[in-house]
């Protein structure tokens, strides 16, 4: 329960999640979990692989419902039994690499699933007007700029496919973004263009799910960080109480890091 | 080597022929394969359809539109299981409808021989109702003098159709993203499934028109109606742009596929060529489609990072 009830943005708590855990079968995937995420604040769930994230945005997203604990939607239980009512209670996710359908234009994608529509009866048709112009601006809010939004996703770049996944969730009215390793396939300028998008939905009193495994990507955006390993909590903090060093020191389990740094090191040292 | 009859309208009132019962399936066609699958069983369902119409009416003594209705629903049946089992099983769509393309291809032989000794089916112009369903299926328009076939009619008009349907509904843009990546497109809220049953339906529904055109138009039916037909639909609608891989094509594309291969058809009989060359020529077609689709798909996810 390390600082999981200190503020930090001010905002209201919109989910809470307490002592939540999951098992698939007799596997433990996830134990005693519990965090906030508040509006205008990222959360960032940091851990190596296999460390329970996949899980936990299941459980959030709707896809799983959990088997211990409770998850609290502005102070109310709730439980989400399909991604649907996830997204209808304002929680959008945006997974790693299946954000987008990569021959499809981006004003397609952008309304995918959420076609506006013009006309009655056999008449009522997608109108594609709307679409690009809604598209074109919901982008330029975001500050994205795309050269035309009737380009194939596939021309994108990665980053670019990221944030046009992010300003179609804020256009979308989401009010928890859940992001899936957003910058895990980005190079290091692309990652700091997606990360300027997360702060930007930040800003817009969005609360941020930020799942990752790259402290340095996690630190500068981030309010709160949940850090998890084989499952389990080891401990949520507010930026105050953490530096950069000592989370990648808990991600890495501190003394194994320290241990591996020696064994690469030495053959190194001798060879000179 | 030029043919000056090719050119002249009474020949392309010929060589549209062909292609307009073959257009209507590779419309068809074209819009399931852009939604990601294959429906090997659409030949030999339009010979399944067609021998209803002529079953029900002939041997059962009923009037033809009765007989149409049935194969109307025997076709959605077919369509429903293709898509049904296909969503359920998460099988390859070439595999399960293989399977009742063999069905279909054995059931259309027993049950013709069944009812009528022979395989054939004969007499469909001497039932009631006859004259109305020539009418719609079958009858010839004067245009600038030439006579056309009414079903080149219809082809345009569900070509029109499948095209608005495709570009300017929500069904044409799940049609897409249903093709192109169906996990994602579930996660965005696509009906995924309802897309993929729907258009197999929707070949169904087209093999049925066509099977009723083709009973109305020769008034007797063989058994192996339609069989061998749905790689040429397929052909078609790739050598019209579609994607082997589902997710890209048109439907003005495979009617131009379907053109091309009417002109081809007929034109080379016109040369006095050996029919033998139609199927090379055909072939070389196919592999050049394939490679230049290739290309369109390179270009859309070549700058991925």
């Amino acid at each position: 329960m390390t600082g999981a009830s200190s503020g930090v943005g001010g905002g209201s708590a919109l989910l809470e999640l307490r002592d939540v855990g999951k098992d698939y079968g007799t596997v433990v995937a996830l134990d005693g979990i519990t965090t906030t995420v508040r509006a205008g604040e990222v959360t960032c769930v940091l851990g190596d692989n296999g460390a329970g994230k996949s899980t936990l945005i299941k459980i959030l997203a709707g896809v799983h419902r959990p088997d211990r604990g409770e998850m609290l939607l502005d102070g109310a239980q709730v439980s989400f039994g399909a991604p649907r009512e996830a997204l209808d209670a304002g929680i959008a996710t945006v997974y790693q690499d299946l954000a987008m359908i990569p021959l499809m234009a981006i004003w397609r994608n952008f309304f995918l699933g959420a076609e506006p529509t013009r006309g009655w009866g056999p008449f009522r048709r997608f109108d594609a007007g709307r679409a690009r112009g809604v598209t074109r601006a919901a982008l330029a809010e975001m500050g994205i700029d795309i050269r035309d939004p009737a380009q194939p996703v596939g021309t994108l770049s990665g980053g670019e496919r990221q944030s046009v996944a992010i300003a179609r969730a804020v256009h979308f009215g989401a009010r928890v973004l859940i992001l899936d390793e957003p910058t895990s396939a980005l190079g290091v300028k692309q990652a700091g263009v997606v990360l300027r998008y997360v702060a930007q939905a930040r800003d817009r009193g969005v609360g941020v799910v930020l799942i990752t495994h790259n402290p340095h990507h996690a630190y500068p955006v981030g309010d709160r960080f949940l850090v998890l390993n084989r499952g389990r909590s080891l401990g949520s903090f507010a930026k105050a109480d953490v530096s950069r060093d000592e989370l990648t020191g808990l991600m890495a389990g501190g003394a194994e890091l320290e241990q591996l740094a020696h064994e690469i090191e030495r053959p190194h040292s001798r060879a000179d | 080597m030029q043919s000056p009859v090719f050119r002249s309208a009474r020949g392309v009132a010929n060589w549209m022929d062909p292609a307009s019962t073959l257009g209507i399936m590779a419309v068809a066609v074209a819009l399931l394969m852009i939604g990601g699958h294959f429906d090997l069983s659409a030949g030999v369902l339009t010979g399944t359809t067609a021998l209803t119409v002529g079953i029900v009416a002939v041997e059962f003594r009923q009037n033809l539109w009765i007989g149409i209705g049935v194969a109307l629903l025997v076709a959605l049946a077919v369509g429903f299981f293709n898509g049904w089992l296909v969503t359920r099983t998460g099988l390859p769509s070439f595999i399960i409808t293989l399977g009742t393309f063999l069905m279909l291809q054995g059931l259309n032989v027993g049950l013709t021989k069944l009812f009528t000794d022979t395989v054939t089916v004969g007499g469909i112009d001497d039932v009631p109702g006859y004259a109305a369903a020539e009418w719609i299926f079958a009858s010839r328009l004067s245009i600038a003098g030439t006579e056309f076939r009414v079903a080149i009619l219809w082809w345009l008009l569900f070509t029109a159709l499948a095209t608005w349907v495709l570009l300017r509904t929500r069904f044409g843009n799940w049609v897409f993203a249903t093709g192109g990546d169906e996990v994602a497109a579930r996660n965005v809220g696509v009906p995924a499934r309802r897309t993929t049953i729907t258009l197999f339906m929707t070949t169904a529904t087209a093999a049925w028109f066509v099977g009723t055109t083709l009973a109305v138009r020769l008034t007797s039916v063989q058994a192996n109606t339609g069989t061998g037909q749905e790689l040429i639909y397929i052909v078609a609608a790739v050598i019209g742009g579609c994607l082997l891989t589902g997710g890209f094509g048109s439907a003005i594309g495979a009617s131009l596929g379907a053109l091309i291969f009417g002109m081809t058809q007929l034109g080379i009989p016109y040369l006095h060529w050996d029919a033998d060359w139609f199927y090379f020529f055909l072939g070389a077609m196919l592999l050049l489609a394939v490679l230049a689709n290739r290309l369109v798909r390179r270009y859309a996810e070549a700058a991925r990072r």
